[in-house]
């Protein structure tokens, strides 16, 4: 895509979050793109262009009263949500919409008129993994991790340290859902979910929902917000079923995402003032850290040791890179499909308005995931014209 | 209660016949030589319609896992194993390592594996790895 050809006009995040049992999964869609409508200014009959996953997109735009000229019901996973943003920053300087809605809402925790997990006993899941006792993401997004870990000589409490400092994020972020600090016993010492995955090396579960507006660049200088411009973006496929992963210690998907977003961007890493990555699973981010060319293979979990993603701490300054500043799925929240609120907090930052603001921050990327290292979706920031 | 169990398709059929009969059965391409899994009546490596189905050694290597702590109601109560190993013909798959205790100290990466089937139903068996004998 052409560089800052088109921006972030409105981001917002469900009116609640955490547990919301009395809203159901359209409903927090909804919510979220009521929010993100206000933000910007603008009504339904103002969107020409609805991208969401979980739900329909004919779901979504029928339920808000929106008579879209372009839909993207593009699923894969997670980062399904930076798929669309780039999506919709093609149809916009295509010229098939010129103000398009991204939406997600989900009831990770309680269930409100969720599909649920489902995967036919004759589709390669149901053939080639779930006979072997396979259930949620923390039994199959898992498997990879300890290869990596035997091949890099990386240690259960380096993992450990990767929950231990998005925790100290989160504790300066008041909507995260766990503040209270945790060191590297309190991770090993959680109750053991899959070995070597304890607990709190896991996402948390909760309902919750956001919603992205993106428009052109030359409309964007007309709405309330500060616009906050697409730089550059990327995506990627693997693999359905994480056994067929070509290689356990590197993830294909994050490496091409990453280096299309970066091209497209025209920058280099030492141009990024901020980092998201999504982290399902506490080894998320040294996979992200090496796959986007941050660190050099193997380097990534002594990286975040030595607090270069860290927020400021006892009189320390924070690290030069920092990531995952809204606390991340470990403990800021984690409906099931986290790549929206990835995107909520490089927005937050770009504007300058989030809990743990970096100061000074112009590029942010944004790097997600799908299902189990199955796809990969890259969006990079800016908020300079 | 009894365990999920595959539905086999056109495309993979002859792989769930081989582990009933307890044959590990690969495919491989005429074109390019490449050995796949899952099954698929064409090779991912070149997209050669031309290839064969032929029996696995059995032997594969332990290449990473984990041991769930939480198992599915039809798994048993006991932590057990999740492994993707390689086979010796190259090709990965998913499966549960049997014959030694689900610890991490009892399973190493890299350990040598053969194949054995458990017998889940009239229709399937089910390919799973233990150590190597010998």
């Amino acid at each position: 895509m052409k560089q800052k050809s088109v921006a972030v006009v409105g981001a917002a995040e469900t009116t609640k979050m955490g547990k919301i049992p009395d809203m159901s999964v359209l409903g927090l869609h909804c919510d979220a793109a009521l929010n993100a409508m206000a933000d910007a200014g603008l009504k339904p009959s103002d969107i020409d262009g609805v991208a969401t996953a979980g739900e329909s997109p004919v779901q979504i735009a029928n339920a808000l009263g929106i008579t879209p000229t372009w839909a993207d019901g593009t699923q894969v996973g997670g980062c399904s949500f930076m798929l669309h943003v780039r999506h919709a920053a093609a149809a916009i300087n295509e010229g098939l919409c010129k103000t398009v809605l991204i939406t997600h809402g989900e009831s990770g925790r309680s269930r409100v008129g969720s599909a649920g997990f489902g995967r036919a006993p004759s589709s390669w899941s149901g053939q080639f993994e779930v006979p072997f006792g396979v259930t949620s993401p923390p039994t199959m997004f898992t498997i990879p991790a300890l290869r990596y870990m035997k091949t890099y000589g990386i240690t259960e409490e380096q993992v450990a340290m990767v929950s231990v400092i998005q925790r100290e994020w989160a504790a300066r972020n008041p909507r995260a859902s766990f503040k209270d600090p945790i060191t590297v016993d309190d991770v090993l010492n959680s109750p053991m979910i899959a070995w070597p995955f304890r607990m709190l090396m896991c996402c948390l579960v909760t309902d919750g929902g956001g919603a992205l507006i993106l428009t052109s660049a030359d409309r964007a200088r007309d709405f309330p917000r500060k616009p906050v411009y697409v730089l550059g973006t990327g995506e990627s496929v693997e693999t359905p079923i994480v056994s067929q992963m070509e290689d356990f210690t590197t993830s294909k998907a994050f490496r091409v995402s990453g280096r299309k977003a970066f091209a497209e961007a025209g920058i280099s890493h030492a141009d990024v003032d901020h980092l998201m990555i999504y982290d399902a699973f506490a080894h998320l981010p040294i996979y992200g850290l090496e796959d986007l060319g941050f660190c050099k293979p193997g380097e990534a979990a002594a990286f975040i040791g030595e607090r270069n993603t860290a927020p400021p701490s006892e009189g320390k300054k924070g690290g030069k890179l920092p990531l995952n500043t809204n606390g991340g799925g470990l403990s800021y929240m984690h409906s099931g499909m986290y790549g929206m609120y990835a995107l909520q907090e490089s927005v937050r930052q770009m504007r300058g308005i989030a809990p743990a603001q970096v100061e000074g921050a112009k590029i942010s990327v944004c790097h997600g995931v799908g299902g189990m290292f199955a796809a990969s979706g890259t969006v990079i920031f800016s908020n300079e014209a | 209660m009894d365990r999920i169990l595959p539905q086999p398709t056109p495309e993979t059929r002859h792989f769930w016949e081989g582990c009933k009969e307890g044959e590990l059965r690969l495919q491989r391409c005429a074109a390019c030589a490449k050995s796949y899994f899952p099954p698929r009546p064409f090779c991912p490596g070149c997209g050669s319609r031309e290839v064969e189905v032929y029996p696995a050694s059995g032997r594969a290597s332990l290449y990473s896992y984990v041991i769930n702590h939480r198992p599915r109601p039809d798994m048993g109560a006991e932590p057990h194993s999740i492994a993707v190993v390689t086979l010796e013909e190259g090709p990965r798959m998913m499966t549960n390592i049997t014959g030694c205790p689900q610890t991490p100290e009892a399973l190493q990466l890299d350990m040598p594996l053969e194949v054995t089937f458990l017998k889940a139903s009239d229709e399937i068996s089910l390919p799973l790895f233990q150590p190597a004998k010998g």
